[in-house]
């Protein structure tokens, strides 16, 4: 396995988010966290990425643990994040947007260039003076997702990649996704739009209140109507 | 395909800091020619605070934290030279345990002496102090600098409280460079050798992850860069250059006192960085250029020129973000699009 989150607890000083959560991603799987707004999706990213240390439970990535371990270990580790409102940096340029996440000899896969972020995504190559703050919605959530490959990431995690974006960028943003899962590139994905996941993503965890609600693959999830009307609807 | 280019500096912010140079560096001739030489001793003095400015600027224009120890620096390069002076001139060895040192009056040996005792403390306060951010990091550096302060006024061998003069010819490589002239130059050197090797290190990819923790520390440490390694080596790297312009201070006017370390001093740093525009490299020369003869000039009216000042420096805050700086920016704006 190349994540194993195994009886993870986690909150906010006395406020408690996270009751036992465990699940896990293989290599160049996709994986999603499903479930309401403050379920304790977030919590969960923020426990895997090291922003929140965890109160109880294991994190394990590539067999090794990382609950505790300081943020940019995680990350240098493989594990990579798009975080949740996009998360560039405004007053910076495209290209040094992209240029300061860059670090040479990581990844054991073909590894994330800026040429090749930039043939990924050709609008940025575009805007590369650009500072972030002038550039569209949907160029700010390419280059965050630019600027997360640059890491080299084994694992990619993207909370609400696609949220607030207009329909036409978001199958663009999904196309992009798609073209990267077809590399082997494993992921974790939080996102609204339950249909496009369901086309995208191997397997499916639903987090209620904190816990584990419901885990399975994408065919038991569409068979089985119940799930989405029980946790998914707003 | 683009190449690994970091940054690409707008014209206006490659020529500025060449032309600043450039009007510094007719200083000088023009004095002679005007007869006036107490105008080298003023532009020495721009030139001094310049660098200490500039290199103060790393820390609070780059990487957005706002330091009240960079004058503690200062002194610490004034006293370097001002000890080594004084065992020189008085012919008694400093011991510095096993070892006896005649001490000197060679800038060519006392400047990096000045400059690495100064990294070592900016290395020693900068692993406490950046562990805190915001009023925190105000008030620590600011505590360390009165640390520094008190430590000087503690040294009674050398002056203490009143200072220290220094009596010895002050030379560089055997050269005799007490003459304003010279003296000058060799200043002007250092002022030109910082603005281009720390332009290399703001236009780098470090200099962005600066900018960038600035930004949103958080962002960053999920990129995989821990801000704290690079706020320090930028701290150190401020105090190296603070160090040698407390060095060349303290040789121009051949006196060091403690007085020149108090965090009030600090604050006339920032003040001189902030004025200048703290986003750009060339900036704080403006700045303290600004500052030195805005000193002089008001202080030659009133004794009441701070209030002066103060007001000076509201509107510039008020209606120029970027300092003086913008203004510059403003007037070759006709020629420079970008």
């Amino acid at each position: 396995m190349l994540l194993e989150v195994a009886d993870l607890h986690a909150g906010y000083g006395s406020s408690k988010a996270l009751f036992g959560v465990s699940f896990d991603v293989a290599e160049g799987e996709v994986v999603t966290l499903i479930g309401r707004n403050g379920m304790g999706k977030s919590t969960t990213v923020k426990s895997i990425t090291g922003l929140l240390a965890p109160t109880a439970g294991s994190i394990r990535f590539k067999g090794r643990p990382i609950h505790g371990v300081a943020p940019h270990r995680i990350c240098r580790a493989g594990v990579g994040l798009v975080p949740e409102g996009r998360g560039i940096f405004p007053n910076l340029t495209v290209r040094e947007n992209l240029v300061m996440a860059g670090r040479l000899g990581s990844g054991e896969k073909a590894p994330w260039t800026f040429d090749r972020v930039l043939a990924f995504f050709p609008r940025l190559a575009e805007r590369l003076t650009n500072g972030g703050a002038q550039l569209s919605g949907g160029e700010q959530q390419m280059l965050a997702i630019g600027r997360a490959l640059m890491t080299n990431p084994d694992l990619l995690i993207l909370d609400e990649a696609t949220e607030g974006l207009a329909p036409l960028i978001r199958q663009q943003i999904w196309k992009a996704l798609d073209e990267l899962k077809a590399t082997g590139l494993a992921m974790i994905v939080i996102d609204k739009e339950i249909e496009a996941l369901v086309g995208f993503a191997d397997r499916h965890v639903v987090i209620e209140k904190g816990e584990v609600a419901w885990r399975g693959t994408t065919a038991e999830l569409l068979a089985d109507a119940s799930i989405q009307e029980t946790y998914l609807s707003v | 395909m683009a190449e690994f280019d970091p940054h690409r500096p707008s014209t206006i912010d490659r020529v500025a800091p060449i032309a600043a140079i450039a009007i510094l560096a007719a200083v000088p001739p023009v004095a002679g020619l005007l007869g006036d030489p107490f105008l080298i001793k003023v532009a020495t003095r721009v030139v001094v605070f310049a660098i200490a400015a500039i290199g103060l600027n790393l820390v609070v224009g780059y990487a957005g934290l706002v330091s009240l120890l960079h004058a503690g620096l200062f002194g610490v390069g004034g006293y370097v030279v001002g000890v080594a002076a004084w065992h020189e001139f008085n012919g008694e060895a400093l011991g510095l345990g096993p070892v006896a040192w005649a001490g000197t009056a060679d800038l060519a040996i006392t400047l990096p002496l000045a400059g690495l005792l100064a990294g070592i403390v900016a290395l020693v306060t900068g692993v406490v102090s950046l562990r805190t951010s915001g009023p925190y990091f105000l008030m620590i550096t600011l505590a360390f600098d009165q640390m520094l302060y008190y430590g000087a006024v503690a040294l009674q061998k050398y002056g203490g409280e009143d200072g220290l003069q220094i009596l010895s010819t002050i030379t560089f490589a055997g050269r005799d460079v007490s003459a304003r002239t010279p003296f000058f130059y060799l200043a002007l050197t250092i002022l030109a050798a910082t603005v281009f090797l720390l332009g290399r290190v703001v236009g780098s990819r470090f200099g962005v992850v600066l900018r960038a923790a600035a930004e949103n520390e958080r962002r960053v440490t999920v990129t995989g860069i821990p801000p704290y390694a690079y706020r320090l080596t930028a701290f150190v790297v401020s105090g190296v250059v603070c160090g040698l312009a407390g060095a060349l201070l303290a040789s121009g006017q051949q006196f060091v006192s403690p007085a020149d370390m108090s965090w009030v001093r600090s604050g006339d740093l920032v003040v001189m960085a902030v004025l200048g525009g703290l986003s750009t490299l060339w900036g704080p020369i403006v700045g303290a250029a600004a500052f030195v003869v805005l000193e002089l000039v008001l202080s030659s009216w009133t004794q009441y020129w701070q209030l002066a000042f103060g007001a000076i420096i509201v509107v510039v805050v008020l209606t120029l973000r970027g300092g003086l700086a913008d203004l510059v920016k403003l007037a070759t704006q006709g020629r420079d699009a970008r």
